[in-house]
């Protein structure tokens, strides 16, 4: 009923062709953006921007990178944090050692400074697949950080390889409250999501997907397997570049190459996992799961068992109900948040009169 | 008429509480503590103690001049995002904010380094982060106190010096954490072993650093005289383990202090043996202040410690050296602005920045030779640079120098350097000290 298809015709290619064809995601899309956009930064108060919904939309951001990646082409990854600190790394030596650079440019080439990295140990993918793919994208996250603290030239000659974030000037207006940089992080976000929607359903998308789902058959039907999977390792890497320039400029402000470990890599991919693989919106549904859910049980257990148990059963007690939710999710619905979204919608469209 | 009665009640009541909250004013500590993961062992004690001694303070003084101490923990998982989220969190809680955030993580101090200045809360890092900060021109709201990482390289050096004498021609090994952290001692050492004819062989050991084979192998090749452990969590047992197999002396090793508690000796067993470390506060229970936790804290049953058996391990006693800082900035800060009220971050930083705790002090808070005296300045925000060297005799830590000193002109001279060179590329111009009081 809501999500009636029914009745919308098509009648020039550009309405055939646009990024959603049904007039409800079009609308829906809108009042979220402007809800973003508008809403928040008057009712959010600065905890809200700078500690929750800033992170969110980074780690979106890096969790459609992954899903570019996996969900798309296939090609399981665990360096995505690695290529989220040539992102940062990449982004700070620009604006460091060349007068002048602007923001925006910088953070872009930040991301193609992490795209050609990517290329690079993407290499190995034409050869191995899967698990062993895995293992040599692991070989990124370690020779990544290691060379960023091995070498010192690029934290510039910081003692302890940590790197400080200029100021975020763009024509003029610098960037510091917490509301400039929450519409800031959107902006970019939201460009680069829609970006990837549109990218996922172009020629190169649909490559990717048949890759993903046999790539001798699509090696058959005329694709380029070395080409297509390089492709997707170049898109990916520039999506988690550009989300690490965002996390060391707008987010943290400054950052160590330790904080860009296995572990970060994990998370990314656990959001994937969670939100929806080879789905942009799970992505930010993935995102949200794993970075709100801890704060949401940290703030309430403590609450709501208040002395009972010691700070350190409580502490482990969090971890125990996180693993459990996660597990829960992945028994109920195997294939993500995104999954539950479309039952959602299939159930609509037949509302209130179900079969 | 009933209702006469409960209205009258009612507002009796209410007053009498108005005037409770009215006269109690409690100051607000936000505690981003660490009690799962891999480190939780350092976070648990630490944190524990910190907790007991405000307890202490509450318990027996009353809290400070009269201001409870409150505090609310948030699990940060030695994640750097949660610890910013847990900043956030905690920053205007309280009558008035957060008095204070110490994190306990390089990562995460660095994470929040900028925002306390905007928020006016301190920073306070002991014997961690970020070690130009102690340069406090540049870096008003940043206290590393006691010692950095680059005055105890100095002291480990001195105490090398006063084992073998003239240190020309020896060989030293920096066994180290392969992070930012472990390559923190590298500068300092380099310029000694110039200073004083010394070799320097470093050796880097990957994290999590369970597997040292190759670099033991290594050092019994170079045949060093000593080996200094700059080591971190399972790298430290590890590597005392691996020293009893390839036959080096213990007793010829050095550790930081992220190296010397007991969860870094014990799993490692009888090979531990010998082993020297460096500690800015001393272990056992002996000691006044810990005598006192036991009896007025755990004997009301209000210990934070699940295992009370770890009151007085290293980590625990340095949890009670956070607890007395923290007090006593507070009583520092009472003086100037006034007893009896809560104050804010920006006061209680004034507060950090004229600390005195002499002997004297640390005598009536029962604490003589637990920790180094300690005094700031708007120049100076580390404060004391002294830390004391304990062996690990098989069962317990036990202390075998006095407070060493820091070599701090020298050091002194390379914190100048960096933070200027941070001050120039932030665009910072550092206060001047003459006009601060």
């Amino acid at each position: 009923m809501f999500y009636r298809e029914a009745g919308q015709f098509k009648a020039s290619y550009q309405a055939d062709q646009q990024i959603f064809p049904i007039v409800q995601d079009r609308v829906g899309i809108a009042i979220v953006i402007a809800v973003a956009a508008l809403v928040i930064p008057v009712i959010a108060n600065e905890y809200w921007l700078k500690a929750i919904l800033v992170p969110v939309l980074i780690f979106s951001l890096a969790a459609i990178g992954l899903n570019i990646l996996t969900g798309y082409a296939g090609q399981l990854s665990l360096g995505s944090a690695a290529f989220m600190a040539v992102g940062a790394f990449g982004a700070y030596n620009f604006m460091l050692r060349i007068d002048g650079m602007p923001f925006l440019v910088a953070l872009v080439l930040g991301g193609l400074a992490a795209a050609a990295v990517g290329v690079l140990f993407g290499l190995p993918s034409l050869r191995i697949k899967g698990f062993y793919l895995a293992v040599a994208t692991l070989a990124a996250q370690f020779f990544i950080v290691w060379a960023l603290v091995k070498f010192p030239w690029f934290s510039n000659y910081s003692s302890s390889g940590v790197i400080t974030a200029q100021d975020i000037v763009i024509l003029g207006y610098t960037f510091d409250g917490p509301v400039a940089k929450y519409l800031l992080t959107l902006a970019i976000v939201v460009v680069l999501a829609l970006m990837a929607k549109n990218l996922v359903r172009t020629s190169t998308g649909r490559a990717w997907m048949a890759v993903r789902d046999m790539d001798v058959a699509a090696e058959v039907i005329g694709i380029r397997p070395m080409r297509t999977k390089l492709i997707a390792f170049a898109v990916s890497s520039f999506y988690c570049g550009v989300a690490g320039g965002l996390y060391a400029f707008t987010y943290l402000g400054t950052v160590e190459p330790e904080g860009f470990n296995l572990d970060l890599s994990f998370r990314i991919l656990f959001m994937i996992i969670i939100g929806g693989v080879g789905s942009i919106m799970g992505s930010f549904l993935g995102a949200a799961f794993i970075v709100l859910l801890p704060i949401f049980l940290d703030n309430v257990i403590p609450h709501l068992f208040g002395n009972l148990f010691s700070a350190s059963f409580a502490s482990n007690l969090q971890l125990i109900v996180f693993g459990g939710l996660i597990i829960f999710f992945l028994i109920v619905e195997p294939h993500g948040l995104a999954r539950l979204w479309q039952i959602g919608k299939e159930k609509l469209r037949l509302w209130p009169f179900p079969h | 008429m009933e209702f006469k009665k409960t209205v009258m009640l009612g507002a009796l009541v209410a007053g009498t509480l108005a005037a409770g909250v009215a006269m109690a004013a409690e100051q607000f500590i936000g505690l981003p503590s660490y009690r799962v993961g891999a480190y939780a062992a350092g976070g648990s004690g630490i944190y524990g103690g910190w907790i007991d001694y405000m307890n202490l303070i509450n318990e027996r003084d009353g809290g400070v001049g009269g201001v409870k101490l409150v505090w609310e923990e948030c699990e940060t998982e030695y994640n750097n995002a949660r610890g910013v989220e847990c900043y956030e969190r905690l920053k205007n809680k309280g009558e008035t904010g957060n008095s204070m955030f110490s994190p306990l993580s390089t990562g995460i101090t660095y994470s929040v380094l900028d925002k306390v200045a905007d928020d006016k809360i301190p920073l306070v890092t002991i014997g961690y982060g970020r070690t130009d900060a102690a340069d406090g021109r540049v870096f008003p709201w940043v206290f590393p106190l006691i010692t950095t990482y680059w005055s105890q390289a100095t002291t480990m050096i001195k105490y090398i010096e006063s084992k073998e004498g003239d240190l020309k021609g020896k060989k030293i090994v920096l066994l180290y954490h392969d992070s930012a952290y472990g390559k923190e001692p590298h500068a300092v050492l380099d310029r000694m072993a110039a200073d004083k004819g010394f070799t320097v062989e470093k050796i880097a050991v990957a994290h999590p650093g369970n597997e040292q084979q190759s670099q033991w192998l290594q050092i019994r090749q170079i045949r060093p005289d000593w080996v200094i452990l700059w080591g971190w969590g399972v790298m430290n047992p590890t590597a005392l383990k691996a020293a009893a197999k390839t036959g080096f002396p213990r007793t010829k090793m050095l550790g930081v202090w992220w190296s010397g508690a007991e969860e870094d000796t014990i799993p490692a067993g009888s090979a531990a043996k010998g082993f020297t470390a460096a500690g800015f506060n001393v272990a056992g229970a002996d000691y006044p202040v810990i005598k006192d936790i036991k009896k007025v804290v755990y004997g009301k049953s209000l210990g934070n410690m699940e295992d009370e058996s770890r009151v007085g391990s290293v980590y625990y006693n340095r949890g009670v050296v956070h607890g007395i800082i923290a007090v006593e900035a507070i009583r520092k800060a009472q003086e100037k602005y006034g007893k009896g009220k809560a104050l804010t971050g920006e006061q209680i930083r004034w507060g950090y920045e004229n600390l005195n705790i002499d002997d004297k002090k640390l005598a009536e808070l029962g604490a003589a030779g637990f920790m180094p005296p300690l005094k700031t300045s708007c120049m100076d925000h580390e404060g004391s640079g002294k830390v004391k060297y304990q062996s690990w005799d098989g069962a317990k830590w036990k202390v075998v120098t006095d407070w060493i000193d820091a070599d701090k002109q020298m050091v002194r001279g390379m914190i100048e350097e960096s933070a200027a060179k941070y001050a120039q590329e932030k665009g910072i111009t550092p206060r001047d000290c003459s006009k601060e009081m």
